[in-house]
């Protein structure tokens, strides 16, 4: 393998992984939910055949609908895509890491919610409000919560580059931290509602009162549906993801190592299939907490979040 | 010998009388064994008096002139405050207000608690003595709610939670000073004995000496009831018992404040400036100033007169924060006569609400007329605290007041405003109670007089004559706490 | 065993005790807190034992048993018996303002790492970074007595704080001489007890563990 094109082979692959797992990772949690729930499940394929189903069809436009309401699920999609872009997957040598850090990253997926947000205004339907409203207070708490998150381990790994943090993980020897494992808890806290699981959001229901996400995404139909679940679908991989890659990177393709891709790849399986039944498992056990109590499941988010950054100062 | 014979009196006496309960001769246990106590610590008085200060316990036990004389007070102001209790707690279990069960009690943390204070006055270990302090707590929460009633409920348990978590700063700092000081005597309890810390309070680190100084002064400071700690001490001083109120009041706060002061010795000793001093004295005319507003709108009379325990605990804390011979000198004196005074006060004071059964002062008519030596001994011991000569508490004031205006000479106004004003509030309330026609409800009762006549007499003869040896032992008190 | 990997699993019980801290500051469930309680006892024992392990001194091993006896059986038991007796385990306390609350404590917790910063910088122990932490469970409950109104609630507070005095003591000096902490525990079993009485006198006269019916006794204006 030549040099030259080392970096866009892997940046490629690394795309490609992104797009086509994320649909997998689902069919894998739906599977499981599914096997835990005594029903017989769909496959595994069957998100990937629900894009396709929705890519083909026609898409149907309220009348007062703007152009923000057609940009949304590109601008969605390509947000998301740029963000898979630069979380180090399978190697921590990925070309793009290098061109944004994790608080780009923060406001990548910002800018996805944001239109999201807008296009769920657009449309001037109650839900669409309503679903809007939910979301910014829920990502309002998130977004310092996040960032209060990820800057313990910059603060470990001293960098605020994806990649060099994830390389400052995977080599440097073990130790025990406490801020460490605060951020991680704090971490799979925000991720739960950033991707809006149980129990703070349900994807699979459309139970009017409930819903957060899927009622901004109400009037979306066609290939726009496609492309925003398409993009939901990635977030919750890339968030699966980076909690891999940032608290248990271990397996992952080094600097200059690509022999250790393949290894890498089944590591990153393994990964996220234990995640995967993970989440099931939480998903299962809990039930929807009520609206209001968000607040205060986001607040401990916030709470470990920065007792992780206070354990890095005081006890490390 | 005799160290462990006064300790030993108070321990045994507790056990006794929690095994003897409400039956007819406790009561005259309880004043046998305060008084036995109080004839050993004179006997040790005596001897520390001839030989100096001892150790004694491999250590464990330390007398000096600065302690005993607070041992030999304790002792004395417990046997009066038994021989007090003896028809007052009779005339409280004769009208019901406490029970068969309660009198065990009562008798039994009486000497627990009076034990608990001679062991935080003799030990030489600070570790010790920071127990001991709890201990006098925790055995005077329960008495404190003797009556049950909910008023007294809620003020025993805001003492309880006030005083321990005060306390508990007070062992944080306790620790920080055995981190100093392991560095220098190494593990073990060396590191906390009082006279080694004092000794060696040079090598010391000063920082951490000074931040413990900081917990030290508000744990204990609790205790002594320096404003802004001091909100759980007029509920627990008005709601207990009488004789409870006055070993409180006359005892327990000087034992804080002794504690303090030791404290304060060897945080001086190891950062060689008057810092720790400068903020006893803020705390003190704060406690002052605070003190001597509330008592001018005080309606219940043990109330006022605990709001007086803290004006006077603030002026010796001020007197000891100011530092000095004539300082310290006046603030030993203080912590006695007012000791003496405020127990007094609080007999008469308790016997004035018996016989109108109200403890508000707007009830209290006519004391002289229904029963003059009440009355005479409310109205001596109100003169004899507010400052007027030729009793003892003019004495040490002056003193204090003598040292401020030549070393703090801007805050000898601010610590005489506060005597003026408290000496109005006192005045203003107590000759209404005292003097005219006493009202129709008023009933006369057989009160113990000799605790407050002895206790008044006392205060008029250090007033007109210091006796040589006390003056030995206060000079010699002095030079410890240089 | 290597005394860095053993200032590393301190490091780990101290996070832990911070956050049942946090835990008792927010806790609404009578139930709860009691759990709470006794975990940060275990991990306040652990950690001494573990600090006595690797030192090799062997006192600590005592006071780490006499916290295992007092803070995770004994006073959770006593606890738990009052609570059955007085009927109050379905309670729950309705709590205003936990997020203020909780940043209350960070802002103590901050607080309490700057005030210790300098006694850090002079100890050589390899528990020095923990005495901040010990500091800030102190702090923390006085901050639950402060905002919990009833009577059960300030109790677990004061012996939470108490916990972070021993803790103190382990970290900063590897524990107080045996007589004095034999002493203090002999003190909170007393105070155990004092507040088992207080809670059936509080109980019979207000007909409630709830402490806003104790506010008569306040200055008259």
């Amino acid at each position: 393998m030549t040099g030259q094109y080392y970096p866009i082979l892997l940046e490629a692959l690394q795309v490609i992984i992104v797009l086509l797992g994320a649909p997998l990772l689902v069919g894998w949690v739906r599977m499981v939910k599914c096997w835990t729930q005594g029903r017989r499940s769909a496959g595994l394929l069957q998100p990937l055949r629900d894009i396709s189903k929705f890519l083909v069809k026609d898409t149907v436009l309220a009348h007062n609908a703007s152009w923000i309401f057609t940009a949304t699920p590109y601008v969605v999609f390509g947000a998301t895509l740029v963000a898979g872009a630069i979380i180090p997957v399978v190697s921590a040598d990925l070309p793009l890491a290098a061109t944004a850090d994790i608080i780009a990253l923060v406001a990548i997926f910002a800018v996805a919610r944001f239109f999201t947000a807008l296009a769920g205004l657009d449309v001037g339907t109650a839900f669409g409000g309503m679903g809007t409203s939910r979301e910014m207070m829920v990502s309002s708490l998130a977004e310092p919560a996040v960032l209060m998150s990820v800057f313990t381990v910059s603060l470990v790994s001293h960098s605020t580059s994806l990649s060099y943090m994830v390389h400052d993980i995977t080599t440097v020897s073990f130790v025990l931290r406490p801020s460490l494992a605060f951020a991680l808890l704090a971490f799979v806290l925000i991720a739960i509602a950033e991707t809006g699981r149980i129990p703070v959001d349900n994807p699979s229901t459309h139970l009017e009162l409930t819903m957060i996400h899927e009622a901004m995404i109400l009037e979306y139909s066609g290939r726009h549906l496609a492309l925003i679940e398409w993009a939901s679908m990635m977030k919750l991989f890339l968030f699966a993801s980076l909690g891999i890659s940032l608290f248990m990177p271990w397996g992952i393709a080094g600097i200059d190592d690509p022999g250790m891709i393949p290894v890498a790849l089944v590591a990153l399986t393994a990964k996220l299939a234990l995640l995967g039944v993970g989440l099931v498992l939480v998903e299962t056990g809990l039930s929807k907490m009520r609206i209001f109590r968000v607040a205060e499941f986001l607040g401990m988010a916030f709470l470990l979040a920065t007792l992780g950054m206070l354990s890095y100062f005081i006890l490390e | 010998m005799t160290l462990l014979l006064l300790l030993g009196t108070s321990a045994i006496a507790a056990i006794v009388l929690a095994f003897v309960g409400d039956r007819k001769y406790a009561h005259e246990i309880n004043i046998a064994g305060s008084a036995a106590t109080f004839v050993a610590s004179v006997f040790l008085a005596v001897e520390v008096y001839w030989n100096g200060p001892m150790l004694a316990v491999e250590d464990f036990f330390f007398v000096d002139a600065f302690n005993v004389y607070l041992a030999v007070l304790t002792a004395f102001v417990s046997t009066t405050t038994a021989i007090f209790s003896r028809r007052y707690m009779k005339y409280e279990r004769s009208h019901g207000r406490v029970g068969h069960k309660s009198m065990r009690f009562y008798h039994a943390m009486f000497q627990l608690f009076i034990f608990a204070m001679l062991l935080a006055l003799l030990t030489n270990n600070v570790g010790v003595l920071w127990i001991s302090m709890e201990l006098a707590t925790l055995s005077t929460v329960l008495l404190v709610s003797l009556y049950r009633t909910p008023s007294a409920i809620e003020a025993a348990w805001k003492y309880f939670i006030l005083c321990g978590v005060g306390i508990a700063l007070a062992l944080f700092g306790t620790v920080l000073l055995y981190f100093a000081s392991e560095k220098v005597f190494g593990e073990g309890s060396q590191g906390l004995l009082w006279t080694n810390l004092s000794a060696s309070a040079g090598q010391l680190e000063p920082t951490v000496l000074s931040l413990a100084f900081i917990f030290l002064m508000v744990g204990y400071g609790t205790k002594v009831g320096l404003v802004p700690l001091h909100n759980w001490l007029p509920d627990a001083h008005s709601e207990g018992p009488t004789p409870i109120s006055a070993v409180l009041s006359g005892l327990l706060l000087n034992v804080a404040l002794y504690a303090l002061v030791r404290c304060k010795v060897i945080v001086d000793g190891a950062t060689h400036s008057n810092k720790s001093g400068y903020i006893m004295m803020a705390f003190g005319l704060l406690s002052i100033i605070v003190a001597a507003v509330s008592m001018l709108r005080q309606k219940d009379i043990k109330r006022m007169f605990a709001y007086s325990s803290i004006e006077h605990m603030g002026i010796a804390t001020f007197a000891f924060g100011l530092g000095g011979p004539v300082a310290t000198f006046g603030a030993l004196l203080h912590m006695l006569v007012h000791s003496i005074t405020k127990s007094a006060i609080f007999f008469a004071a308790g016997t004035a609400s018996q016989m109108n059964s109200t403890q508000d002062m707007s009830g209290i008519r006519g004391l002289v007329k229904g029963n003059p030596l009440v009355g005479w001994g409310l109205m001596l011991g109100t003169v004899a605290i507010a400052g007027v000569p030729p009793f003892g508490v003019f004495t040490s004031e002056f003193l204090i007041l003598t040292a401020a205006m030549k070393d703090a000479p801007y805050l000898a106004p601010i610590f005489l405003l506060g005597l003026a004003i408290a000496f109005a509030a006192l005045f203003k309330r107590v000759m209404p109670m005292v003097f005219g026609e006493p009202a129709p409800y008023q009933v006369s009762i057989k009160a113990s007089n000799v605790p407050v006549i002895a206790h008044l007499v006392i205060m008029l003869v250090l007033g007109l004559y210091m006796p040589v040896f006390l003056n030995d032992w206060f000079h010699k008190a002095v030079e410890l706490l240089r | 065993m290597d005394v860095n990997f053993a200032a590393q699993i301190n490091g780990i019980l101290a996070a832990l005790i911070l956050l049942t801290s946090f835990g008792l500051l927010v806790q609404k469930r009578v139930y709860g807190l009691l759990h709470i309680f006794a975990w940060q006892g275990l991990f306040l024992s652990i950690s001494t034992a573990v600090v006595g392990y690797s030192t090799g001194l062997h006192h600590l091993y005592i006071s780490a048993l006499l916290t295992l006896a007092l803070k995770v059986f004994a006073l959770p038991y006593i606890l738990y018996v009052l609570i059955h007796k007085l009927h109050i385990h379905k309670e729950v306390e309705d709590m205003v303002n936990v997020p203020t609350t909780m940043l209350i404590g960070i802002a103590l917790v901050i607080f309490s790492y700057d005030l210790m910063s300098p006694v850090r910088e002079l100890s050589s122990l390899v528990t020095r970074s923990t005495l901040a932490v010990a500091l800030s469970t102190v702090m923390l409950g006085l901050l639950m007595m402060i905002t919990r109104k009833k009577a059960i609630t300030q109790i677990v507070g004061f012996l939470s704080l108490e916990n972070g005095l021993f803790f103190a003591a382990t970290s900063a000096t590897y524990g107080m001489p045996l007589v004095v902490e034999l002493g203090v525990a002999l003190d909170i079993l007393i105070a155990a007890f004092i507040f088992g009485i207080f809670f059936f006198q509080i109980r019979t006269t207000f007909d409630s563990l709830d402490l806003k019916e104790m506010e008569k006794l306040k200055e008259e204006e």
